[in-house]
């Protein structure tokens, strides 16, 4: 099973996109873990860890998405996770989707995005990682 | 998905099964059409009255906008106090009535602009406060005794308006004179905008310490703004939205009878923002039950006077609803949504800017909105005639049918023990979601058509001009912050912010003590954590 960690790191409360993402993936068979309001990326990394989970979705509403991503790739690659998958999604400027892609994040999605088109994203791309007919 | 195609295809096909489901936005079941019998047994008298009479259906005021259209009230906040002065002389400048102030998320849970948590969030969805310098800064050249103010704030409400009432003296303007509204609604805080800092019944007390002191020395300004928008924008129904901020009204009446205070000495004074959704003829009603329902309450259950009863309100159009999607259709939405305010009888509106989905408004966007309301309110006529709806079978059905509703779900809020009990139980949290997650799967499963989004998509999206606060800003306001910090008397603050806890923890009113803190220059952050060394933090369990 697909595990998922999703997360709102800084002090922003709009949560109810996160929330909804969390049930559509719970719905799709997969395993959602959700922090809940106000944690950190270092929390967030050092918990994708410990739960030892496939992909980490990030929700931000106050245009941080990119500073966020940065900071959890690099903190990622210290902790030895740099193989989960990471998706992001928020109030993105379209400068910011550019600047995700050209990081190697191409799981960004806006408001308005369907269901299936983040669920199919993270089955693919964590199947192809793992290399197996998941 | 089949669905959409065929209507985006073939619009001929759409014929009876343009609308698959016959059903308000909230879930009421509509008929094919109303006549007389849906109105059976409705007294006008009883139900409707006169404009300006109990149960004040019809509005507040006997002649509404023939006498005075609403306020046009913008919501303006971005950066450092100096942005956000420029940005509220533009908008009086272009015609707007009111002023209306955004903060950003630090300030509105209490850290000040130097802790570690705000980084990256200064200035960035509203402007920062952090001392009084900069609540004078924002009003700096603006005549406050001829314009209303509104903040949105809540958790340190009590706080903001202490450095606003402090400002405004050390211009020489007078309480009495000055008139606003502060939101000041922390309970709709814990879970809709999930800002809150203290518990819910400190809270609670906190915002009557506000409403008590405001209703003693400011007779203009109304001391609480309770906060339907947010509940909504949280994803309730009309109805709930209604008896939710309705619940929490009781909440702060029962707080400040319980320090005796006649209830007719404050309850006038308490203001409302509601939302304008998508379904127009709905809101409307909303908007004309809202009235009845508050009236009939104050009534029955706490003995107000007819002349006390009268709900005044502001509305924002739907946040949530400008998509991110071909952004310049939002314009339509807030054209509309604006209508429905209008034609429901508001006293101030903002109209959401269409940029909204992705980022706070540019300048542009802002007076876009200023000019849809003013196009409604100058050009369109509806405002010509009080309550034109007044009779409508349809309107009147729907009125009285999402009064019922309300009532239902308050009915049920009081059955969890009021308000209070149905924050800390969570139970607020489990309604809200559940609704929010039955409306996503609507739009998911094409069941409700949201233009450019599960419906009449374009594969070529337009690029928008958007606006994001400079990074400069934020480094500006640490700046200003340290200055203040440096040039201010700080064994006199610390004295005064000992008094403020002492006074928390003896449970008296802290308003006199935090308007002489914040007129030392002590600051939010401060203030907050003395508070919150008496009563604690709120840590909110994880609820979806």
């Amino acid at each position: 099973m697909i595990r998922v960690l999703l997360a709102k790191p800084g002090i922003d409360g709009h949560d109810v996109g996160v929330k909804i993402v969390a049930r559509a993936l719970r719905d799709a068979g997969m395993e959602v873990i959700y922090t809940g309001l106000r944690t950190t990326i270092p929390d967030v990394a050092r918990t994708a860890i410990q739960e030892d989970v496939d992909a980490i979705g990030i929700s931000n509403l106050s245009a941080q998405n990119v500073t966020m991503m940065s900071q959890l790739q690099e903190l990622l690659i210290e902790l030895g996770g740099d193989d989960i998958l990471l998706v992001t999604g928020g109030s993105l400027l379209p400068e910011d989707i550019r600047a995700l892609n050209d990081m190697g994040i191409e799981g960004v999605f806006p408001p308005g995005t369907a269901n299936e088109d983040f669920i199919t994203f993270i089955r693919q791309h964590v199947r192809t990682r793992e290399g197996t007919e998941a | 998905m089949a669905r959409e195609r065929a209507a985006a295809d073939e619009p001929q096909a759409q014929g009876t099964e343009a609308q698959p489901v016959f059903s308000t936005q909230s879930g009421v079941p509509i008929q094919e059409r109303y006549g007389p019998e849906a109105l059976q047994g409705w007294d006008p008298a009883r139900q409707l009255g006169e404009a300006g009479s109990f149960p004040y259906t019809r509005g507040p005021y006997p002649t509404m906008y023939r006498s005075r259209l609403w306020t046009h009230r913008q919501v303006v906040g971005l950066g450092t106090a100096q942005e956000t002065n420029e940005r509220n002389k533009y908008v009086i400048e272009h015609g707007q009535t009111g002023l209306s102030n955004d903060y950003d998320v630090p300030t509105l849970i209490g850290l000040d602009s130097d802790d570690e948590r705000a980084r990256g969030e200064v200035g960035r969805s509203g402007v920062a406060i952090d001392t009084l310098r900069d609540m004078y800064d924002v009003f700096d050249g603006i005549d406050l005794e001829n314009i209303s103010v509104s903040m949105t704030i809540n958790h340190p409400a009590f706080i903001l308006v202490a450095q606003y009432i402090a400002a405004a003296q050390q211009r020489g303007f007078r309480l009495d004179r000055l008139a606003g509204t502060v939101q000041n609604d922390p309970l709709k805080d814990f879970y809709a905008q999930k800002t809150y800092r203290f518990s819910p019944r400190p809270s609670v007390r906190l915002a009557a310490d506000l409403i008590e002191h405001c209703a003693q020395h400011m007779p203009r300004w109304n001391g609480i703004s309770l906060n339907g928008y947010n509940i909504r924008e949280a994803g309730s129904t009309a109805d709930q939205e209604l008896a939710f901020t309705f619940a929490h009204a009781i909440a702060y009446i029962e707080e400040l009878l319980g320090r005796g205070l006649p209830i007719d000495s404050f309850v006038s004074r308490f203001s409302f923002i509601f939302n304008v959704h998508n379904d127009f003829l709905e809101e409307i009603a909303k908007l004309r039950a809202a009235r009845r329902m508050w009236a009939r309450l104050l009534t029955e259950r706490f003995g107000a006077r007819p002349e006390s009863v009268k709900l005044r309100m502001h509305v924002q159009t739907g946040g949530s609803t400008m998509t991110y999607q071909q952004p310049e259709v939002n314009l339509i939405r807030g054209a509309l949504q604006s209508m429905a305010g209008a034609l429901g009888g508001v006293q101030s509106m903002a109209v959401s800017c269409f940029d909204e989905a992705y980022s706070i408004p540019s300048q542009r966007a802002q007076r876009l909105s200023l000019r849809t309301q003013q196009v409604v309110g100058f050009e369109s006529g509806v405002t010509k005639v009080v309550d034109p709806f007044a009779g409508s079978y349809y309107v009147e059905s729907l009125t009285d049918e999402t009064e019922r509703r309300a009532d239902e779900w308050l009915a049920r809020v009081d059955e969890q023990g009021g308000a209070i009990a149905a924050v800390e139980n969570g139970w607020f949290e489990r309604v809200i979601s559940d609704t929010a997650h039955r409306q996503h799967l609507e739009v998911a499963s094409g069941e409700r058509v949201i233009v450019g989004v599960n419906s009449f998509e374009e594969s070529e999206e337009s690029e928008i001009e958007t606006f994001r606060v400079g990074p400069g800003s934020e480094a500006a306001q640490l700046e200003r912050l340290k200055e203040v910090r440096a040039t201010r008397d700080d064994r006199e603050v610390q004295r005064l912010l000992d008094v403020v806890q002492e006074t928390a923890a003896a449970g008296k009113n802290l308003m006199p003590a935090v308007i002489d803190a914040v007129s030392a220059y002590a600051t939010q952050g401060e203030i907050t954590d003395r508070v919150l060394a008496v009563d604690g933090e709120y840590v909110a369990p994880a609820i979806y």
